[in-house]
C-alpha cells in the first residue's frame, strides 16, 4: 500500500547484538508507520530497544557487533536496507536527520561549529563553501544563537547551546523526518524547556515530521501526536497521544504513569513497578513483562502475545482475550 | 602565547644547569685519565702533571665547574681536551649527519606508519590488525644495532647494493635510516592505532555519518585530525631521541654524526666535549618538543587557548 | 500502611540473572582475560621458560668446561649435531654460550628495573600524593634525567663506575627511573582526585586507609605494565652497553658482547652476530607481549 503521505514505515524491525559468543536481542519485532509532518514519542526506560531502532532507520547501527536480522524499513518510498552505501550516504541528513543524547560528546571538537553546519550544505546542497558558510551562520540565527559565533569552538558553548547547535546541523538542509534521541536528558530543566520549545517551532515551521525518543512522558505530552510505548525490544502500545494516555489499555504503561509521583497528593507513596527489565541475553518465551505484571495468569509466560486492536488502539497483551478486562487505570483514572 | 613560549625557552636553562653539573661531576669521578689518553700512556711523570697544569685539571672540582659554567655564560663551550677545538665548532660540524640521519628515519617511519595504523584501527580485532600489530611489536623488540648489522650482512655485504659504513651521500643513507626508522615505526603505528581506537569510539563520529559524510571521509578528516595530538608528541619525541643521539647505529655504521662523537669523548674523558655536546643536544631536544607543543596548538584549538591564558 | 491500593503481591518476583553477573574475584577476573590474549600467553611461556633456563644454568652447564673454555682447533664451526649453533671464534658452543647468557640478560634487566621501581615508585608517589614545591622539585629533577638520552646516561655511569655487572645493573637502573616516576605520579594524580577518594573521605575513611586501600591499588596496573616493559627495555639497554664494551666483562657469555665480538667476523661468519641478536629480540618480545597482555587485560575499561 503506497500511501502518499506516509514518511516512515517500519514493518518487523529486528536487530542483535552478538558479543563475545552472547546474543542481545535489542529489537524484536517492531512496526510503526508514521506520516508527514507527524511527531511520534517513543517512550520507554533505558535499555528497551529505542535508540537501536533509531539507529537502524538510518542504517547507523555499529556493524560489529549489530546485525539487523530482518525487516523492512520505507524511508518516503525506498527500502533502506536494500539501499547502497553511498545512497544512503545521500538520504542522511537530506531527508532524515538524527540528533543524539549528549550534546556534550556530539560535535567535533576540533572544528568551529560553523564548519560543522556548512559540511552538511555542501554535501546536499552543493554549495560552495562560502556560501554554505553564509547559510550556516543562518540555521545559528534561527536556534538562537548570534551568527558570529559560527567561527568559534565547541568548547566555548555551553550544553544548551551545543544541543541548539546539534539541532541546527540536522536541520540545515530541511530533512522530511527528524529523529530525536532523547535530546534533552542530558540538559537542566530550564534548558529543556527552551530546546523543546525551540524544536517545536522549527518542526511547525518546516513540516517536519519527527520521532521523539524519551523516558518522559511530560515531553510527550508537550511534543507529541502518536504515542509508541516499547519494552524488552517490542512496542507493546501505540496510538494517539490521546488514546494512550486517557485510554491506556497495557499493563507496563499503566506502571509508568502509576511511577509519576502525584503532585497533588503530596502524601501518597511513590508506586515503583517491581522488578527489572529482562536481560536482553536471556528473553523469557512469553511476554517480556509477565514477571512485573499485577494481572499475569499462566499462559502469558508461555506465548508472546501479538498486536491487536482493542478498543481505539494497538496492544499486546493476552490479557484482553478476555472481553471483559480492564486494567485499573481505565480512562486516564484508577478505578477499580 | 608568546608569554607561553618564552617561558618555556626559561625554562630550558636549569636544565642547562643540572644536566651539566651532572655530567661534569659524573665524568670527573671516572677512573681514568684524558691525560693519559692524549699521551697514551708513554709520558713521565713529569709531563703529566705540565699537561694536567696546562689544561687545569690540577684544581678543585668545584673550582673548573664553576669557570665552566661562567665561560656558558658566556656562550663559551670550552675547548676539548684532546684536539684544542672548540667544542661548539666540532660538534656543528658532526651535526648535520645526524640530522640527514633524522630526518630520514622519521620520514620513512611516518610515511609506513600513519597508514598503517589507521589500517589496524579501521580493522580491528581483525587479521590485516593482529598482522600489524605482530609486525610492529617484532620492530619494537629488536635491538637496533642487530638490526643494523644484519642489514649490513644482507644487502651490504651479500647483495653489495649499499655501502656499509661513512657518509657517502643519499645511498648510504639508506641502511642507517632504515635501522633506525623499523623501531621508529613499530612505536608509531602502535600510538596511531590506539589513538584511532578511542577515536572511533566518539560520538561525535556518529553524529558526522548522521549527516551523510562518507565512511572514508569521517576516518581521515574527521577521525585523525582528533586522533593527531598523541601520534604528533610521539612524532616530536622521537625526533629529539634520534637527534640526541643515535648513538648505536652511528657505530655499527660508522656513521659521523654527533652520536658517536660523545661516545668517542666519554671513552677519552673528554669532560668539556661531552658536556658540551649533551648540553647542546639538550637545547637541541627542548627546542624540538617546543615546536611539538607548538604543532599541538595548531591542531588542537582547546590548546591554543590554554597557551594564550599563560598555562602550560 | 494499607496494601490495599498495591498491586497483587507475587509470590516470587522472577527478576532475571544470568551467569555474567555473578561475582568473581578480581585476581580471577584478570588472569581470564589474560589468558585469552595468545599472544601473552606465548609471551608468559617464553618468559618462563627462560627464567628457569637461567636459574638452572649452573645445573644444566659445566660453566668452565662449556662455557668459557676455549678451543681454538674448534673455533669458527657452522651448526652441526655436535654444535647446535656453531661454535665462535675462539671454538666455544654458541648455543650454551646463548643459553647461560639468559642469567646475565634476565638478572640484569630485573635487578635494574627493581632499582628504578624502588627509587621511581616512591618518588613518584611522593610527587603526586603532596603536590606543591615537593613535586615540582621531583619532576624538575626527573626532566633533567630524562633529557639525558637513555643510552648516553648508561654509558656516563659505566664510564664512571667502570664496567662490571653490578655497575651495569646500577646504570641501566638509574636510566629507567624517570619512567616510573613519571607514570606514578600520574597514577597517584589520577587517584588522587576523583571521585570515590572523595566518597570515601565523605563517608569517614582515615587517610592511611585511604592511601593503602584505595590509592595504591589502583595505582598498580599502570606500574605493573610499565614493570614488564621496563624490563625489557632494560634488557635492550644492557645488551646495547655491553655490546659497547661497555658492559659485563669477557669472557662472560652476555649477548651483547656476544654480538660484539661477532662483529669482527661479519664477513666470514654472520651467524656470530646473528644468534645473540635472536635471543635478545625473542626475549625482549616475549616480555612486550606479556606487558601489552597485561595492559589490555588489567584495564577494566577495555571492552572488544
Amino acid at each position: 500500500m503506497e500511501n502518499k503521505n506516509v514518511i516512515l514505515d517500519i514493518q518487523d524491525l529486528e536487530v542483535r547484538f552478538e558479543v563475545d559468543g552472547e546474543i542481545i536481542r535489542a529489537v524484536n519485532g517492531v512496526s510503526l508507520t508514521l506520516e508527514k509532518g507527524k511527531t511520534l514519542g517513543l517512550v520507554g526506560e533505558t535499555g528497551a530497544g529505542k535508540t537501536t531502532a533509531a539507529l537502524a532507520v538510518m542504517r547507523l547501527v555499529p556493524d560489529p557487533p549489530g546485525i539487523i536480522g530482518k525487516g523492512n524499513i520505507l524511508l518516503n518510498g525506498k527500502d533502506v536496507m536494500e539501499m547502497s552505501v553511498s545512497n544512503l550516504e545521500k538520504i542522511r541528513g537530506k531527508e532524515v536527520s538524527m540528533i543524539f543524547q549528549d550534546p556534550m560528546t556530539s560535535l567535533n571538537p576540533v572544528f568551529t561549529v560553523g564548519e560543522q553546519i556548512a559540511e552538511s550544505l555542501e554535501i546536499h546542497e552543493q554549495l560552495s563553501p562560502a556560501d554554505a558558510m553564509i547559510k550556516a551562520k543562518e540555521m545559528l540565527e534561527l536556534v538562537g544563537i548570534p551568527g558570529y559565533r559560527a567561527s568559534e569552538f565547541p568548547y566555548q558553548f555551553s550544553g544548551g547551546m551545543k544541543q541548539r547547535v546539534v539541532i541546527a546541523i540536522a536541520l540545515a538542509c530541511n530533512p522530511q523526518l527528524l529523529i530525536a534521541d532523547e535530546p534533552t536528558t542530558a540538559l537542566d530543566v530550564t534548558i529543556q524547556a527552551q530546546v523543546l520549545a525551540l524544536m517545536k517551532a522549527l518542526k511547525e515551521k518546516y513540516g517536519t515530521a519527527m520521532i521523539m525518543i524519551t523516558h518522559d512522558l511530560g515531553i510527550v505530552a508537550e511534543v507529541c501526536d502518536e504515542v509508541a510505548v516499547m519494552y524488552a525490544g517490542r512496542i507493546i502500545e501505540k496510538g494517539t497521544l490521546d488514546q494512550v494516555f486517557n485510554n491506556t489499555l497495557h499493563p507496563y504503561t499503566e506502571g509508568l504513569f502509576n511511577s509519576l509521583p502525584n503532585i497533588k497528593n503530596r502524601k501518597s507513596e511513590l508506586r515503583p513497578i517491581p522488578g527489572l527489565m529482562p536481560d536482553p541475553v536471556n528473553l523469557p518465551p512469553g511476554c517480556a513483562f509477565e514477571p512485573r505484571c499485577a494481572y499475569a495468569r499462566e499462559e502469558c509466560g508461555l506465548r508472546i502475545p501479538d498486536s491487536r486492536f482493542v478498543s481505539d488502539h494497538i496492544v499486546c497483551c493476552l490479557a484482553y482475550d478476555d472481553p471483559n478486562f480492564h486494567i485499573r487505570r481505565k480512562g486516564g483514572k484508577n478505578v477499580e | 602565547m608568546y608569554r607561553y613560549i618564552f617561558n618555556r625557552l626559561l625554562l630550558i636553562i636549569p636544565v642547562i644547569i643540572g644536566v651539566s653539573f651532572l655530567i661534569f661531576a659524573i665524568l670527573d669521578q671516572a677512573p681514568g685519565d684524558v691525560v693519559n689518553v692524549i699521551t697514551g700512556g708513554g709520558a713521565t711523570q713529569e709531563e703529566v702533571e705540565e699537561l694536567r697544569a696546562e689544561l687545569g685539571l690540577d684544581r678543585p672540582l668545584l673550582v673548573r665547574y664553576a669557570e665552566y659554567m661562567g665561560g656558558l655564560l658566556r656562550g663559551d663551550l670550552g675547548k676539548s681536551y684532546i684536539s684544542g677545538r672548540s667544542v661548539f665548532e666540532v660538534y656543528s660540524e658532526r651535526l648535520p649527519a645526524t640530522l640527514k640521519l633524522a630526518v630520514a628515519s622519521i620520514l620513512v617511519s611516518i610515511i609506513l606508519s600513519i597508514p598503517l595504523g589507521i589500517y589496524a584501527a579501521v580493522h580491528s580485532g581483525k587479521i590485516g590488525d593482529n598482522v600489524s600489530m605482530v609486525a610492529a611489536l617484532l620492530g619494537l623488540s629488536m635491538p637496533n644495532f642487530w638490526l643494523g648489522l644484519i642489514l649490513i650482512i644482507t644487502f651490504s655485504l651479500r647483495l653489495k647494493l649499499f655501502p656499509s659504513g661513512g657518509d657517502h651521500g643519499l645511498i648510504s643513507l639508506v641502511l642507517p635510516a632504515i635501522t633506525i626508522g623499523t623501531g621508529l615505526t613499530a612505536t608509531l603505528t602502535r600510538i596511531t592505532r590506539s589513538s584511532m581506537l578511542d577515536v572511533i569510539r566518539q560520538d561525535y563520529l556518529r553524529t558526522a555519518r548522521a549527516k551523510g559524510v562518507s565512511e572514508r571521509k569521517v576516518i581521515n578528516k574527521h577521525a585523525l585530525k582528533n586522533a593527531l595530538i598523541p601520534i604528533i608528541t610521539i612524532i616530536g619525541t622521537q625526533f629529539g631521541n634520534v637527534i640526541g643521539g643515535a648513538v648505536l647505529t652511528e657505530t655499527v655504521f660508522a656513521w659521523p654524526g654527533v652520536g658517536r662523537l660523545i661516545i668517542d669523548s666519554i671513552y677519552a674523558r673528554d669532560i668539556p666535549m661531552v658536556t658540551g655536546s649533551i648540553i647542546l643536544k639538550t637545547i637541541t631536544i627542548s627546542i624540538v618538543l617546543l615546536g611539538v607543543d607548538l604543532l599541538y596548538a595548531a591542531v588542537d584549538p582547546r590548546v591554543r587557548a590554554q597557551y594564550s591564558k599563560g598555562g602550560s | 500502611m494499607s496494601t490495599a491500593n498495591t498491586l497483587k503481591p507475587k509470590e516470587q518476583l522472577k527478576i532475571s540473572a544470568s551467569k555474567r553477573y555473578q561475582k568473581r574475584s578480581q585476581g580471577a577476573e584478570i588472569w581470564r582475560r589474560l589468558k585469552k590474549n595468545k599472544g601473552a600467553m606465548v609471551g608468559l611461556a617464553i618468559v618462563v621458560i627462560l627464567a628457569l633456563i637461567a636459574i638452572f644454568a649452573d645445573v644444566i652447564l659445566d660453566y668452565d668446561a662449556e662455557v668459557i673454555k676455549q678451543n681454538i682447533p674448534q673455533r669458527m664451526q657452522l651448526p652441526s649435531r655436535e654444535h647446535i649453533l656453531g661454535t665462535d671464534e675462539v671454538g666455544r658452543d654458541v648455543f650454551f654460550r646463548l643459553l647461560y647468557g639468559t642469567r646475565f640478560s634476565l638478572s640484569v634487566g630485573i635487578v635494574a628495573v627493581a632499582i628504578a621501581l624502588a627509587i621511581g615508585v616512591v618518588l613518584g608517589s611522593i610527587a603526586g600524593y603532596f603536590g606543591g614545591v615537593t613535586e615540582e622539585i621531583i619532576m624538575r629533577a626527573t626532566d633533567i634525567f630524562a633529557s639525558i638520552p637513555n643510552i648516553l646516561m648508561g654509558i656516563v655511569i659505566v664510564a664512571a663506575l667502570g664496567a662490571s655487572t653490578v655497575n651495569l645493573m646500577i646504570a641501566v637502573g638509574i636510566s629507567s627511573v624517570p619512567q616510573f616516576i613519571r607514570v606514578t605520579r600520574a597514577a597517584v594524580l589520577t587517584v588522587r582526585y576523583s571521585d570515590y577518594i572523595e566518597a570515601s573521605r565523605a563517608i569517614g575513611l582515615k587517610e592511611a586507609r585511604i592511601i593503602f586501600g584505595h590509592i595504591i591499588p589502583n595505582c598498580l596496573s599502570p606500574i605493573i605494565v610499565q614493570t614488564t616493559l621496563r624490563v625489557a627495555s632494560a634488557i635492550i639497554s644492557a645488551s646495547a652497553l655491553s655490546f659497547l664494551g661497555l658492559g659485563v666483562p669477557q669472557p662472560s657469555p652476555e649477548w651483547g658482547s656476544m654480538l660484539s665480538s661477532g662483529r669482527q667476523y661479519i664477513r666470514t661468519n654472520s651467524l656470530l652476530t646473528f644468534f645473540p641478536g635472536l635471543a635478545i629480540m625473542i626475549t625482549v618480545l616475549a616480555l612486550n607481549l606479556l606487558g601489552d597482555g597485561l595492559r589490555d587485560a588489567l584495564d577494566p575499561k577495555l571492552r572488544r
